[in-house]
């Protein structure tokens, strides 16, 4: 006898709309229970998470800021997703976007450059994560590599390579040794959007992002195309559409945003190249773009709520003492609720008497 | 039940409101920590001094942290955070919290900071550090009198300052034991990731060293020095329990009587923005007891640290000799000055390496 999960014959599309909802409001219901096991008020626990981050602009900034980055990054994911391009190795991508535009700003750092430094550093680092994205992808399609592998291997060399710029030939001659290159000239740093605040030029970027995916995916014949190959390979071959095109094209294009996603992030709030400018931004945009169903419009929401709990991660930690786990217990419960939700919806649960013949004859 | 459930949180906001009134008066003090509260080093450290803080004056105090904040765009907002939480005296723990922890005292002129191994100032912005290049001159001492193999494995984090000036001292006492000691460094480039660490420790004792010392944080290297039957020194604090038969001795934060310091002068009005730079005579660090070793080296050990503790033994006593053989430059009369020091950038005579990024 076992159990095994059984493709339903229907599914519902309401229930599939309104699974992450359901993911929440278990997750909600697990902490309450994990709060009160740990003797901490669980209202007030609950407040501190989602509705306190909520109620002032400063907040409201951070959560933007810590979203902008996850939700570039994983709109590019959700293309190649939807075309079964399985690109895992966003956070590279992200590193050498910023190797890339960070060069132009070591290299005319003291010097007179004019406005034009900032959008060629956001044009270089578009192209430098594109290019690295194309290393698995054209693996992939020339060789059968696996991209799950090559673009997840091909992370630590970014890393390292990052490693080794800041701490040779980029360096601060200034910083005492340590690895860091200078803090970039004001030309060379991505505009505030608020005086005193850190929300920032990119923010608005992403959006934009998020509104060109949308179109992409609804209204073109790109979009069509990479949905068809990615839901039904076969018809797509009859339809005339080029698979190995379409890798190479998300890729591509998934590069691009990790990159651009990740010059945003050195040229703005961090403000110079050092090693650990990526908390894992590029493996949490992975959740997100699951979490937004690999929709435009969900990939920001769910980029949003994921800011969200690392903020009220912060301010329950400050202000109830909570410790720094229970959010990442918390995060870690709502992925598995959303990815537990998402197979109910698709599968069932059923009890399986194996006959033997059967199995021996088929065998 | 809804009138219960909103009786309950009535109830709760008001008791809210209560304690925030309550804690009101006190004066606020946050933390920002770079590794967990458990590492067992150098984080660990600095929540001991903080909950001794506590101890001597939590009736006038109420302290907070926030752990495992990494070095990058995430410190600023931690640091932020605290300072909307009310906190007026924020202790950030780590030399990459520096630009953060400047942003942001630039940001909020009436809250005063404390930033611990960096060099930047600012007029609410103090900064401290101890010389536990000191330390590791007497660790230096004891090694080369307890190599059998004359070779010394140490496990670098970053090749700043502070940990190149602690190889240079080590090797400098070392050499005054054994004029061939030598010496074997990996840079882990981190300062807290045991595995990192462990695997370092193994690499070092494969290539000879009998007696491993690190600038890291956690007790892996310790525990691996102990499996394999070598000796070790501890980092930040005390890892004696990691290796009974292993630690010889170990340099130990001891932050609390800063903390307590600063914390009683930002009470009373007096605090102002400084660099301090303590070592073992104004009790910045400590030494663990001297374990594992016979009597005389023993007695080499203290008698090295009560020198050092009184000013008769500077480590880097004139000349000092620079990897091409040189005499560096002596700006402190008769021993290098806290700026060549704390700017040390250069490995001494004896060094059979390359420091990274020369």
């Amino acid at each position: 006898m076992q159990l095994v999960l059984e493709k339903r014959a229907e599914r519902s599309n309401t229930i599939a709309l309104v699974s992450p909802l359901i993911a929440i409001g278990l997750t909600i219901v697990t902490m309450v229970i994990l709060f009160a096991i740990l003797g901490k008020n669980p209202l007030l626990a609950l407040h501190a998470y989602f509705i306190a981050p909520l109620t002032d602009g400063y907040s409201l900034q951070e959560i933007a800021v810590k979203a902008t980055p996850l939700v570039m990054i994983a709109i590019g994911l959700s293309l190649c997703y939807l075309a079964n391009a399985w690109n895992i190795g966003a956070e590279g991508q992200f590193l050498i976007g910023a190797v890339a535009g960070s060069w132009i700003a070591v290299k005319t750092q003291g010097t007179d450059a004019g406005a034009w430094v900032l959008p060629a550093m956001f044009v270089l680092a578009a192209a430098g994560g594109a290019l690295y994205a194309l290393i698995p992808a054209i693996c992939k399609v020339k060789f059968g590599a696996s991209e799950i592998l090559t673009s997840l291997m091909l992370v630590y060399v970014a890393d390292l390579f990052l490693d080794y710029l800041v701490r040779g030939p980029w360096r601060d001659p200034h910083g005492f040794n340590f690895p860091t290159t200078a803090e970039f000239d004001p030309v060379a740093t991505v505009p505030l959007l608020i005086e005193g605040g850190r929300l920032h030029l990119g923010s608005i970027i992403a959006l934009v992002v998020v509104a060109a995916a949308a179109i992409l995916l609804g209204r073109t014949i790109k979009g069509f195309e990479i949905r068809v190959v990615g839901a039904a390979p076969r018809a797509a071959r009859f339809g005339g559409f080029n698979a190995d095109q379409l890798i190479i094209l998300t890729f591509a294009v998934s590069g691009a945003l990790a990159g651009l996603a990740g010059i945003i992030e050195v040229a703005g709030p961090v403000g110079h190249l050092q090693p650990g400018i990526s908390p894992g931004y590029g493996f949490t945009a992975i959740i997100v773009a699951f979490l937004g169903r690999l929709n435009p419009l969900g990939i920001l929401i769910a980029g949003l709520f994921l800011a969200l709990t690392f903020i009220g991660g912060e301010q329950a930690q400050i202000a109830m003492k909570i410790p720094l786990d229970v959010t990442k217990v918390f995060q870690g419960i709502l992925l598995f609720y959303v990815l537990a939700c998402d197979s109910l919806i698709l599968y069932r649960f059923k009890l399986v008497f194996p006959n033997r013949q059967v199995a021996r004859g088929t065998g | 039940m809804r009138k219960t459930l909103l009786a309950l949180a009535a109830g709760l906001l008001l008791a809210g409101s209560v304690s925030a009134a309550s804690a009101a008066d006190k004066l606020k003090v946050g933390f920002i920590y770079l590794g967990p509260i458990g590492d067992l080093g150098w984080t660990y450290q600095h929540d001991l001094a903080r909950q001794a803080l506590v101890k001597e004056l939590g009736d006038k105090i109420e302290t907070t942290y926030l752990e495992n904040v990494p070095e990058g765009p995430d410190a600023e907002r931690a640091i932020e955070q605290l300072v909307r939480a009310g906190n007026k005296l924020i202790f950030t723990t780590s030399f990459g919290y520096m630009d953060p922890t400047l942003k942001v005292a630039k940001k909020y002129p009436n809250v005063h900071f404390e930033h611990s191994t960096g060099y930047k100032r600012d007029k609410n912005m103090s900064t401290y550090s101890a010389k536990w290049y000191q330390g590791r001159y007497i660790q230096g001492l004891i090694a080369a009198k307890m190599s059998k193999s004359g070779v010394l494995g140490y496990i670098g984090s970053f090749p700043i300052p502070e940990v190149v000036s602690g190889i240079n001292a080590t090797i400098l006492a070392a050499q005054t034991i054994n004029p061939n000691i030598k010496v074997k460094i990996i840079w882990a480039n981190t300062w807290f990731d045991p595995g990192k660490e462990a695997d370092a420790a193994k690499a070092l004792i494969d290539q000879g060293a009998d007696v491993i010392m690190q600038h890291t944080d956690s007790p892996a290297a310790m525990q691996v020095a102990s499996e394999r039957g070598k000796l070790a020194f501890g980092q930040d604090s005390e890892m004696i329990k990691f290796g009974p038969k292993t630690q010889l001795t170990s340099i130990l934060d001891t932050w609390g009587p800063y903390y307590i310091a600063r914390v009683k002068a930002e009470l009373d009005g007096t605090w102002k923005s400084e660099d301090t730079w303590g070592g073992l005579d104004s009790h910045m660090f400590a030494m663990a007891p001297y374990t594992n070793m016979p009597d005389d080296v023993k007695k080499m050990a203290e008698d090295a640290q009560a020198a050092i503790t009184a000013g008769k033994l500077h480590p880097f006593k004139c000349p000092v000799i620079g990897q091409d053989g040189k005499p560096v430059e002596c700006k402190g009369g008769d021993h290098l000055d806290d700026g060549q020091i704390l700017g040390m950038n250069f490995y001494v005579k004896g060094i059979d390496d390359k420091l990274p990024g020369k």
